[in-house]
Formats: C-alpha cells, structure tokens, sequence
C-alpha cells in the first residue's frame, strides 16, 4: 500500500501533501491537548497494530485497520495515522519522505469517512449489530484505500494502469479479513468496554 | 512490516540511547530534516539515470560516514525494493514504445525498461538518505526538531506520545500472544484466528485507551496544565554550517547535470 518516491507525478505528490496539510489541521482542531495522551496511545496502538501478520494460505498479510482506527478515533485519526506513517518512512524506510502527504492522504481520508459514516452506527443495537457495522465500516475503509492509491498510480500515467489494476485485484482477500478483524474488534470492545468508541468524543476524557 | 525486527529488537530506539551515528551524529537534528527533504526533493526532480546513480552514490556516502551498520541498513533498502518489484517488473510491458523482447506475444519496451529503473534507483537514494540521516536520530530528538522548525505544537506532542507508547504497546501485544500460544492458538487461514486476532486487537484498544486515562490522571496529578514544555535548545556550530553548504552545493551539481543534459 504503499507508494515510494519516484513513481508519481509531481501534480500528484503536491496534491497529496496539499490536501495532507488540509487534513491533519482539521484533524488537530478536533484535538484537544486533553485528549492528546489518549489519541497518542491508540496512535501507537494502530502503529503495533500493522506490525501484526495474519497468514492467508501459504503466504501473510500485515493489518492497515485504518477503518477501526477512523471508528475510534473519527477526526483525530487523520494526525495520528500521519504520526504512523511518518515514523514508518523515517525509522523503518517504509515509503517515502515526498510521498508522505498523498500516502497519508490514502490511508487516513478513507479512515476519517468510515469514521464519521459508521461511528454513530457501531454504538446502536446489539453487540452483534454493531459488529456487523464495524465490518463493514472496516471494509468499506480499505476498499476507498486501494482505490484511492489506484487512482493516484493512474493519474501518474497510462503506464501505471497495469499495477493499480495489480494493487486493487491482490488487495481483495485484505478487505475480507480486514472487515472480519474490524467486526470481532468492535465486538470485543462493546462487550468489554462500550465507552471506546467516544474516547475522542466530548470535551472531557 | 513485522518482519522487519528480529526477536528482541526493539521498535523504536529508547530515549537517551546513546545510537553513534558517526559523523553524522554531531549533526544538528534540525539541519538533517532540512537537508533530508531538500535531497529527496531534488532526487524526485531528476530523471537522466546516470544522474539518479550518482545521487544514490551520494546516499552511500552519507551511509559510511553514519555508524550503521551497513548490511542490515542495506538489507532494509533491499526490503522496499520487493515491494516495488512487480510494480517496476510491469512497467516494460505497460508503457509504449520501441520493443526489446516479447514474452507470450508482450511486448517489453526499452523505455518502460528505463522508467523502471529511473523509479527503483529515486526511491532507493532517497530511503537510504532518510535512514542514514534521520533514521539516526533518536526519535524524541526528531520531535523536538520538527517542533524547532515550526511544526504545530499539537502534532508533535502526538508524535511525542506515540514515540514514548510504541514499546510499551507492542510489549503488550506480546505478553497477549503469549497468553494466546499458551491456550494452544496457531495461526491459520480460517475463521477462528481472523476473529481471535480481532479480539487481540479489541483488546490491545481497550487497553490502551485504560492506560491513557491512567497516564492523564497521573500527569494532572503532577500539575499538567494542558502545556507540555519541549526542554531541547538547539544551536548550530561550524560544523552543521559546513555540512549544509555541501549538501547545498552537491544538489546544485545533481540539478546542474539534470539540465545540462551532460549525459544526455
């Protein structure tokens, strides 16, 4: 998922960081210095989150979660996400240092809408409900994911339409198991503590 | 990306470690994220190959006048790049141009042929520059000079919070694996382990959002008034000017090469 320096065209990279910029202030405004420490530990939490393989056949995949993570988060899930990244493309070179604003924009927009879309969903009706909800929020997060990195592999140039197709058919079986794993997330967490989902919520932690 | 730390490696280095970054080290943080972003500006901006080799050559160098260890940062480049590589192995067939060889009656152009390696060889002098020059820094010491540089406040104290959190988190994750090995869990491709995994997820969340209130309660305690004071003063010396003037004057060659089509 992600896109190294050097594949995209400048109007893409500078889009990206442009829009990147917009995103982490709005997401700032809606950060509290109160509610830093909490968007800071589940900031990490998602961090540790994608170092997790889960095996599919005979091979893995590593979790993205940003659904899970625009459901706890809502807003303030566009810094934090940013946060992650940043920290993977300096101390792990995962990524690169220009493409960070469009890579932060494709993993942290979807997350951010899933939030605000399927947030007030997951809190309503049984367990189970709010489970099925979160699956789809986290599918539906991934899903807008690889679109959005397809889209921006395209508008870079024909040549790239090859590997967005690549990128969007090899991404099907993540969206599975990344809805699976949002759904017995949610579950867990409404079962064990329902409040999670409005940490970031209200003024006072 | 797990794959990426050996067992009992850490994630990030802890505060206070001494890293030994050489010559590189006694450079001010400050003047490495600037430099780091100009050069991996001025790297996506080229695109004659003999250019880009010589910027990945100047990465290299950075790298020996770093005390990393050259294997493992290498092998951590050599990481991304099987990543990329279907994305660069398409490339030949999928862009026009004059053809090479065909493979089951594709087509492989010489152009695509060049645009992939005029994408591999950016990406891996600009990942080598970021690790020699930034991955170096002690990660609080990169906080406090993003703040220095005029970052917003907020975004840094986040940055600052995931930092302090990641090692704890991720040991937390372990102790739950372990827990998890304990009653006999084995990963497979089934139902059983994506919704055991979510549950570790659930459960690291609930966790962690548990601690952060305990964390706040423990910082009001202790007088927090909604301002986290940044102690780091920075001060440039003669050697950080020097360092600048040369990265200055070696991307003035690189882009001067560019556009003067010597190679061309």
């Amino acid at each position: 998922m992600h896109i190294v320096d050097g594949a995209l065209a400048n109007s893409v990279v500078a889009g990206g960081a442009v829009v990147a910029v917009g995103g982490i202030a709005l997401g700032l405004r809606h950060l509290p210095i109160e509610k830093i420490p909490a968007a800071g530990v589940l900031s990490a939490s998602f961090f540790v989150a994608s170092l997790i393989h889960v095996p599919v056949g005979p091979s893995s995949v590593h979790l993205i979660l940003n659904g899970l993570a625009g459901l706890v988060l809502g807003w303030a899930a566009f810094p934090a996400l940013f946060v992650g990244l940043l920290l993977q493309a300096v101390f792990f070179g995962f990524g690169g240092l220009t493409v960070l604003g469009i890579n932060a924009v494709n993993i942290a927009m979807p997350a951010v809408i899933a939030g605000l879309i399927f947030r007030p969903m997951i809190g309503r009706g049984s367990h189970l409900a709010g489970a099925i909800w979160g699956g789809i929020g986290g599918a539906f997060a991934i899903t807008l994911t690889t679109l959005m990195v397809a889209i921006s592999l395209m508008m870079s140039g024909e040549e790239f339409n090859a590997a967005a197709k690549l990128v969007f058919f090899t991404h099907i079986p993540v969206m599975g198991i990344e809805a699976v794993l949002t759904a017995a997330a949610v579950y867990l967490a409404r079962t064990v503590k329902p409040e999670l989902f409005s940490t970031m919520k209200g003024p006072n932690a | 990306m797990g794959h990426v730390l050996s067992s009992g490696e850490k994630t990030l280095s802890e505060t206070g470690a001494s890293l030994g970054g050489g010559r590189i080290g006694m450079l001010d943080a400050r003047i490495r994220i600037v430099v780091t972003m100009a050069f991996a500006i001025t790297v996506v901006g080229l695109s004659q190959i003999p250019v880009l080799i010589l910027a990945l050559c100047v990465s290299l160098f950075l790298l020996t006048q770093s005390n990393l260890p050259a294997r493992r940062t290498l092998k951590r480049m050599a990481m991304m790049d099987g990543f990329i590589f279907f994305m660069l192995g398409l490339m030949p067939f999928t862009t026009p141009g004059e053809a090479m060889f065909t493979v089951f009656g594709f087509p492989a152009t010489w152009e695509g042929l060049f645009l992939a390696i005029e994408i591999g060889l950016t990406a891996n002098a600009v990942v080598l520059a970021v690790l020699t020059l930034l991955g170096t820094l002690e990660p609080v010491a990169l906080g406090h000079a993003l703040y220095a540089l005029k970052c917003p406040e907020r975004l840094v104290h986040l940055l600052m919070f995931t930092i302090r959190y990641i090692e704890v988190l991720r040991e937390e994750y372990l102790r739950l694996r372990t827990s998890m090995k304990m009653r006999c869990f084995q990963p497979r491709t089934n139902w059983h382990t994506y919704r055991s995994y979510g549950y570790l997820v659930g459960m690291m969340l609930v966790r962690a959002v548990e601690r952060s209130e305990r964390i706040l309660g423990a910082m009001k305690c202790r007088g927090f008034t909604g301002r986290i004071i940044l102690l780091e003063q920075f001060r440039l010396s003669r050697y950080d000017h020097i360092f600048a003037t040369c990265a200055a004057l070696v991307m003035l060659l690189l882009i001067g090469l560019e556009l003067s089509h010597v190679f061309a």
